[in-house]
């Protein structure tokens, strides 16, 4: 909208901008109780549309914030480098649908060599590209690390993730906080 | 194969309309110092590098720089600018560069999510009342299983709202179950928020395939719905 001068009245934020704010308010009520004795280790990509392109480090910041709130702070591994200097997946600017397959591969290997560094088996991407990207190139390469959206982590720590939502989730995490209906 | 460079032919007319189209980047700045180069993960594909191309540009090699796949290769990450100490824009020049292949040679993947995109308002080509049966379908289901979110709130096209919220158009088509937990966290903080019916695929393929006509128009609908319609305040891109 800024590149063709389009005038608009709406404010434009993100879902992250708002969770971080959500959280800062009390009104988000999450915490990383669950993965306490759990000890899951996560990572997470920072999607170049969002950060590095248009809402900068603070975004990256935020991010950080929800996630080391919904994991907790000692289970959070970033990736180096990280926030605005983070490298791009690969898969960004349509390379998921350019058709150079071989070539987007070898750009993503950066990216696995990166998420391997940090031992993670969960790797959060707040973003489709990234995350159908870091999927495939974990896939091609050999990795065992899941690629998660934040809002499934989110639902998991607050205990109302649903049974049909779990598609990303590994085994370990699978029949995790499972909410039973009491028999009536 | 190596070519050597014919001086007498050099015209850099490509990097003349670059720099026509995007007075600021800066071209003729390079120091070739490298850095870019360094920190691209694409580079050495194709025998490319974003260095050695911004020096094709200013050679004027520009039957080299039209044939290239690179422009395709490259993600327009803005890793390079970001480090740039002459803030060359390569990731725009590579913009360019995709706008000057004729628009039915441009990858077909990206093409035709830009064409369904403009006429379908998705990239993924959803009729808008499928996407409202799919969203309508899940929120039922979640409300009916589980107690706790009985009085789950989704809508499409509700004025008025608050938050108007784009959604990628991969998870109402290939995962529809993907919707829900957002719509809890939404719940949980008691969000008033709608979907908009009309361009409402969070995607941008036409930026991807540099159709600068294609993505105006996207974007004018988008913001004509918003404003006019919806009145929403506050547009929400999701992850
Ligand atoms: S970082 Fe900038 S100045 Fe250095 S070689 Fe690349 S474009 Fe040229
Ligand atoms: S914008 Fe292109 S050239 Fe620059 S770092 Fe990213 S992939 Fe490399």
């Amino acid at each position: 909208m800024r590149k063709f001068k389009i005038d608009h009245k709406f404010e434009f934020t993100t879902l992250i901008t708002l969770y971080a704010q959500w959280i800062r308010e009390g009104k988000l009520k999450v915490n990383s109780d669950w993965n306490k004795d759990l000890k899951i280790k996560f990572t997470a990509q920072d999607p170049c549309n969002m950060v590095r392109k248009t809402w900068g480090q603070k975004m990256a910041d935020d991010m950080r914030f929800v996630i080391r709130t919904i994991v907790g702070e000692e289970n959070f591994i970033d990736m180096v480098p990280n926030g605005i200097n983070n490298y791009c997946c690969g898969g960004g600017g349509g390379a998921l649908q350019a058709g150079f397959t071989d070539q987007r591969r070898a750009y993503g290997k950066v990216k696995f060599d990166q998420i391997q560094e940090t031992g993670a088996t969960y790797v959060f991407a707040p973003c489709h590209n990234c995350h159908a990207q870091i999927e495939d190139i974990g896939h091609h390469y050999g990795g065992h690390y899941n690629v998660v959206h934040i809002w499934t982590i989110m639902c998991l720590a607050m205990g109302v993730l649903g049974e049909n939502e779990r598609t990303y989730l590994g085994d370990d995490l699978k029949d995790f906080g499972l909410h039973k209906e009491e028999p009536s | 194969m190596s070519l050597p460079i014919e001086i007498n032919e050099m015209a850099p007319d490509f990097k003349a309309l670059v720099l026509d189209r995007v007075p600021a980047a800066n071209l003729d700045l390079c120091l070739t110092c490298g850095t870019c180069t360094a920190g691209c993960p694409a580079s050495e594909l194709f025998d490319m590098d974003p260095r050695k191309l911004v020096r094709m540009v200013v050679l004027g090699l520009d039957e080299e720089i039209a044939k290239t796949p690179w422009a395709w290769v490259c993600t327009m990450c803005t890793r390079c600018i970001n480090a740039c100490p002459m803030k060359v824009d390569i990731p725009k020049l590579v913009y360019n560069m995709r706008a000057g292949w004729p628009r039915e040679k441009r990858p077909k993947g990206i093409l035709g999510s830009c064409d369904m995109h403009i006429r379908a308002g998705n990239a993924m080509g959803v009729p808008t009342e499928d996407f409202i049966w799919t969203v309508e379908d899940v929120a039922e289901e979640i409300q009916m299983t589980d107690p706790r979110f009985q009085d789950l709130q989704v809508s499409v096209d509700r004025p008025g709202a608050y938050y108007a919220i784009n959604q990628n158009s991969r998870e109402p088509v290939t995962e529809p179950d993907e919707l829900a937990p957002l719509w809890k966290i939404l719940h949980a903080v008691g969000a008033d928020w709608t979907y908009p019916s009309v361009m409402w695929g969070g995607e941008n393929y036409c930026l991807f395939l540099a159709d600068d006509e294609g993505w105006r128009y996207i974007l004018e609908e988008f913001v004509y719905h918003i404003d006019n319609t919806l009145k929403c305040p506050v547009v929400v891109n999701t992850e």
